[in-house]
């Protein structure tokens, strides 16, 4: 017996590979081609070398978005993993009530983006909106269109409201597929409800915690549309994350070659970031 | 430890029991003694763990009281019972050492250190984990979490009993047969009651000293392995326990003479049956079943040769007649009598054993 060689089954592939070259290779080799070079009008290009890369690693306008989104993204993590692992603990794990719990949940996940922004923007409107005039009424000088401070408060309450469900909903599954012999066990052992917390549920919810903050971190890193229907970035630039700030640059002020190369920059620290994050969440499995 | 007592004891999960078939066990009445190694032998969903987290103290029974030592503790908690329990599949703390592991129960006690040390070291040896109480407890292999889940029992050293549900269903078949020794040792060693929920018989009947044989949620014999070998109390018994299990044909008794389809057949004693009616069946082991010149007619329908004997299979008219033949005995060919040895011959009344 030899092995038969057939070289047919590379047509099988094609289509995944053209697949594959339409929706990542090419647009990202696109973006680097731009990154690279001078762009004039009638597709005039000419090569510039790093100069983008070096403008935009200089630009004090890139290091205030980077700063802002680092502060977003830690505010919500922060506040969105405690959080959903503490609703996902208090919710029924049978009865009716399971799926009323579930269903609840998983409402925010479905609404599209754009609309939760534009919800938001109504629902904190200091003359009209149920939220904004309700503070204002207690007495608070609330105003999203003027202070940062709250439009700050409304970005951070609006994706903790739209995204903690996604975490309940893993740490719900994790939770629920703990087999019921552990309890039994910590019963019979005389642990405390910390310490089966401590030693059974959060173990256990070890991988699922790990892939919510890296969907979590990854999402609310390229915050985008939710922001952009709220504040619009403002007031001044004060909620302009980076891909608002990407915008900006690429469609407001058609500087391509900047916009291209900040856009590589965003990528890399997301890549990074979610790299180191990842290798340190599992290497303690590992050994 | 503690002797345990079971009185009147009866569970359902429904709401509101009303058929038979709505109680997952069956009232009864057992007594367990203090230091004893009990099995509860059972096909799956006969109610063997359903008893089994009663006595735990993980569900509370629907009707009926259990007593520790006579102290009824039907409100107790599994904690205050002080019961250990070995799960089916392993259950370790996977963030802690071995030795962590094992000084848990002791810890939430709040034992001092000095004595927890004491203790753990010393199960640790016991149970041959001495060398890896400082290994990470994941990362052991099934039969080594099993151990830590058993260690987790033995440390305290003021449990009343430990119990077993289906410990040996994720071990290797090779090592089965050592942690079951392991077992039986320890029980030797530290006398404390035992009670093994198990379906395999071979488990059963090695481990314990007396066996309670479940079926349909209710407790059909309870008795040493050689009682339920020879004197199955219920032909489910002679079925469930020896492999193959005991023939069971119909009969008849007119006069104290025991006849299958008109043929004569022996037993023990004669049967003396009391008033009523019900079906009639002769119980007899494959081992205790032979060829003979004369006796019942059969026809030899095939034999299988497992290893220090062959099993054989006869018919008579419809009825299957199973019989062993030791190994190097000749086989007779064409007509063959088969004939039961009358000590080891019963007749039941649907399905019970008339005495």
């Amino acid at each position: 017996m030899y092995k038969q060689l057939n070289q047919k089954a590379w047509f099988l592939v094609l289509p995944v590979v053209a697949l594959v070259a339409f929706n990542a290779i090419i647009p990202l080799m696109t973006v680097v081609n731009y990154s690279v070079q001078e762009t004039f009008g009638d597709n005039v290009f000419v090569w510039a070398g790093v100069q983008w890369f070096e403008q935009i690693l200089h630009s004090s306008r890139f290091h205030d978005a980077l700063l802002r989104q680092i502060l977003f993204t830690g505010l919500v993590l922060f506040i969105e993993v405690p959080l959903g692992l503490i609703v996902a603990l208090a919710m029924p794990r049978k009865g009716p009530w399971v799926s009323v719990c579930l269903v609840t949940m998983a409402l925010p996940l479905l609404i599209p983006w754009n609309v939760v922004g534009a919800m938001w923007n109504i629902f904190a409107l200091p003359d009209i909106g149920l939220m904004g005039k309700g503070l204002n009424n207690l007495g608070l000088d609330f105003n999203y269109t003027r202070q940062p401070f709250s439009a700050w408060f409304t970005v951070v309450l609006m994706d903790i409201w739209h995204w903690t469900s996604l975490v309940v909903l893993l740490c719900y599954a994790g939770l629920v597929s703990i087999p019921n012999d552990y309890y039994q066990a910590a019963k019979i052992d005389g642990a405390s409800a910390w310490s089966v917390f401590r030693f059974i549920q959060l173990p256990k919810l070890r991988r699922v915690l790990t892939i919510a903050i890296l969907l979590r971190f990854m999402d609310s890193f390229m915050i985008y549309t939710e922001v952009i229907v709220l504040t619009g970035g403002g007031p001044g630039n004060s909620t302009t994350f980076l891909s608002i700030d990407l915008v900006k640059t690429a469609l407001g002020q058609f500087d391509l070659g900047p916009a291209a190369a900040m856009s590589l920059i965003y990528f890399l620290i997301i890549l990074l970031l979610s790299w180191l994050f990842y290798t340190l969440m599992t290497r303690n499995e590992a050994q | 430890m503690a002797k345990i007592t079971l009185d009147n004891l009866r569970h359902s999960y429904v709401q509101n029991p009303q058929r038979p078939e709505d109680w997952a066990l069956k009232e009864m009445s057992q007594e367990l003694k203090d230091g004893g190694a009990y099995a509860l032998l059972g096909p799956s969903g006969c109610g063997k763990t359903t008893l089994l987290n009663l006595v735990s103290g993980l569900l509370r029974p629907t009707q009926g009281r259990i007593l520790f030592d006579g102290k009824d503790v039907n409100e107790a908690t599994p904690e205050q019972r002080n019961i250990a329990q070995v799960f089916q599949f392993p259950v370790i703390y996977d963030t802690m050492s071995v030795y962590d592991n094992l000084a848990f129960p002791l810890r939430n006690r709040g034992v001092p250190a000095a004595e927890v040390d004491k203790r753990v070291k010393e199960v640790g040896a016991m149970l041959d984990l001495g060398h890896m109480l400082n290994k990470r407890a994941s990362g052991l292999t099934a039969d080594g979490k099993q151990k830590i889940s058993l260690g987790r029992g033995l440390v305290r050293s003021d449990v009343n009993v430990i119990m077993f549900d289906e410990p040996l269903t994720v071990i290797d078949p090779h090592l089965k047969w050592v942690l079951r020794s392991k077992l039986k040792e320890l029980h030797h060693r530290i006398k404390r009651t035992m009670i093994y929920v198990t379906h395999d018989q071979t488990e059963a009947l090695t481990f314990a000293d007396q066996v309670v044989v479940m079926n349909n949620g209710e407790v059909v014999q309870v008795g040493t392995p050689v009682e339920l070998f020879e004197r199955p109390a219920h032909t489910f018994v002679g079925h469930f326990i020896g492999s193959p299990g005991m023939n069971v044909l119909p009969c008849s008794v007119d006069g104290g003479r025991v006849g299958f389809l008109g043929q004569p057949v022996d037993t023990a004693g004669a049967i003396s049956l009391s008033e009523g009616n019900g079906k009639l069946e002769l119980g007899v082991r494959p081992e205790f079943t032979r060829f003979d010149s004369s006796g019942i007619p059969v026809e030899i329908v095939k034999a299988a040769d497992v290893g220090r004997f062959r099993i054989v299979e006869t018919r008579h008219r419809e009825h299957r007649i199973r019989l062993l033949v030791p190994e190097g005995q000749a086989m007779p060919s064409g007509a063959a009598h088969v004939r039961f040895d009358p000590k080891h011959t019963h007749v039941y009344r649907d399905g019970w054993l008339v005495n």
